[in-house]
């Protein structure tokens, strides 16, 4: 059976319903501060604004108070409520969502570490092409899992989990070019080194969105796709799983 | 047998989702204690269950949810022909016990009754010492020596989780036990005859949550050894002892399946709604 976005709001206990809403805001939220964080650590190098990147970097125990928050409220829900079903499938869809939000966060922190010092040491924009490319690719599959998560939209959230390999390849083959770079000039070597972190850390962005559209898969369908090659998953076979 | 590893990636992928669609019970005959074909009964004019049709797995634990009036303990009470006793009930469909039809003529209800022992929600022992509780059965069977009885009353104590808390008066009356340890004396009476199964109706619904508990490591405990069948309002309860879960709304048989699965992604909306909390419509 799959759940709407309007599924947790029909307990006849309405404070339940209220505790549940109460944890899908605070996970969008949180959500829009890690967009937002990956975003200013992105253009913090590019605009060479080594300001913007230390606000990053401050930034990111907000990030990591909101994950205990939303935590804390998922134990409570869990104790007080003992949640079963579509409900229960929430809760853990939150709590592993905060999680890898709270680990984008900390990948957009190393971003903006390494801008810093790239900002610095004013070497130049080698590989700036790449690191745009492949951050709007990533910012994008994220905007994209955290609309599915809003929605309970599963065909968005498969949607992402199949963009992944591309930003996978697409990593690939900058890191193939740049390491060309450090073959032909030494002296290049660790400014580029910089870049392939944060090229690495914006892939793991993308690994992380992953993870989140596969929990608005297991939430909607309650079928766990983890693990399993996207080429496998098709939607016939997500659609004849459900009987409503 | 392969391990998952081993098996194409396609077939792990289908085996994944297959496994949330175990909601479709199919047990072979050797492992059905109970095997309910188009139950249908009717209080007077009043449809209590419709065309039911379900198998109860032998050594395991199954529970009937739903809310009150769904008809769960006119089902409970079917299984050992309790409605019997009322003239104004009817009934079509058919109960197999092993096999063997239970409204066959051939059958002795109390017979019956012995094999499928019954447990109420009120824990009711009879008023006498805990000892003639639990021989009470025996001796209405005859033919025991007083050794041989001695020995059934501590076997069915122990495995009730009781001897220990009365083995130093086993002639006081019953009724100074506590609540919960009425009610496992009263389990202990029914295992004295060496039921095959065992029906259990809110056994713990009057108890407190330690009684409770005791309640429910005793089923565990019972399981290997006989087939439980067990009512109850309280979903959380079905959650932690049952093997199977059978939700029942209206007199119809709406979900049964594993209850790992109906409890975390049930098939029907029906079903998600009463064990969630919201109207079930």
């Amino acid at each position: 059976m799959d759940i709407t976005s309007d599924t947790h709001s029909q307990h006849i206990s309405r404070q339940f319903n209220h505790e549940l809403e109460e944890l899908k805001t605070h996970l969008m939220a949180m959500g829009g501060l890690v967009e937002k964080q990956v975003q200013d650590a992105v253009s913090s190098l590019l605009d060479a604004d080594s300001a913007l990147a230390s606000r990053v970097v401050d930034n990111d125990r907000a990030v990591n108070d909101m994950q205990v928050k939303i935590d804390d409220e998922c134990t409570r829900v869990l104790a007080r409520r003992q949640p079963a079903a579509s409900d229960l499938r929430l809760v853990l869809a939150v709590i592993r969502a905060a999680s890898d939000l709270e680990r984008i966060g900390d990948e957009a922190s190393k971003i903006a570490r390494n801008a810093i010092e790239l900002v610095d040491g004013n070497n130049g924009t080698r590989g700036f092409v790449e690191v745009r490319n492949i951050s709007e690719h990533v910012r994008h599959m994220m905007r994209d899992a955290l609309t599915s998560f809003a929605r309970f939209d599963t065909e968005l959230a498969m949607q992402v989990v199949q963009e992944d390999e591309r930003v996978d390849s697409e990593y690939q083959s900058a890191m193939r070019s740049l390491m060309t770079f450090m073959m032909e000039d030494a002296r290049s070597i660790s400014p580029v080194l910089g870049i392939m972190w944060i090229l690495r850390a914006l892939e793991r962005v993308g690994d992380h969105a992953n993870n989140l559209a596969e929990y608005v898969i297991y939430l909607v369908k309650g079928l766990d796709i983890r693990h399993i090659d996207p080429d496998d998953l098709n939607q016939e076979l997500l659609d004849d799983s459900s009987t409503s | 047998m392969s391990i998952d590893g081993e098996l194409p990636k396609r077939q792990l992928a289908q085996a994944r989702l297959g496994n949330r669609r175990g909601a479709v019970m199919e047990f072979s005959a050797a492992d059905t204690c109970l095997d309910i074909q188009g139950l249908t009964l009717a209080y007077g004019g009043k449809t209590a269950l419709k065309d039911l049709t379900l198998r109860i797995p032998r050594h395991r634990v199954t529970a009937f949810i739903g809310p009150s009036g769904c008809g769960k303990s006119t089902l409970l009470r079917a299984l050992n022909r309790l409605h019997d006793l009322n003239e104004d009930v009817s009934r079509h469909g058919q109960i197999h016990l092993d096999g063997h039809d239970i409204h066959d003529p051939r059958v002795a209800v109390a017979e019956l009754r012995r094999r499928v022992g019954m447990v109420f929600q009120a824990p009711n022992p009879f008023p006498m010492s805990i000892y003639d509780n639990v021989a009470f059965g025996l001796r209405l069977q005859g033919g025991l020596s007083k050794r041989r009885i001695d020995d059934v009353v501590e076997w069915a104590l122990k495995s009730a989780a009781l001897w220990d808390e009365v083995k130093g008066r086993l002639r006081a009356s019953a009724w100074s036990l506590s609540g919960g340890q009425q009610q496992r004396l009263v389990i202990a009476r029914t295992l004295a005859v060496e039921p095959e199964v065992l029906l259990l109706d809110e056994p713990a619904s009057a108890l407190d949550p330690i009684s409770t508990l005791k309640i429910e490591e005793l089923i565990r405990t019972l399981k290997p050894h006989l087939t439980l069948v067990l009512v109850t309002h309280n979903m959380q309860q079905a959650a932690r002892v049952s093997d199977y879960t059978a939700f029942l709304h209206n007199g119809e048989l709406v979900e049964y399946g594993p209850t790992d699965t109906l409890f975390t992604h049930p098939r029907l909306r029906r079903t998600e709604n009463y064990i969630t909390g919201r109207m079930v419509g």
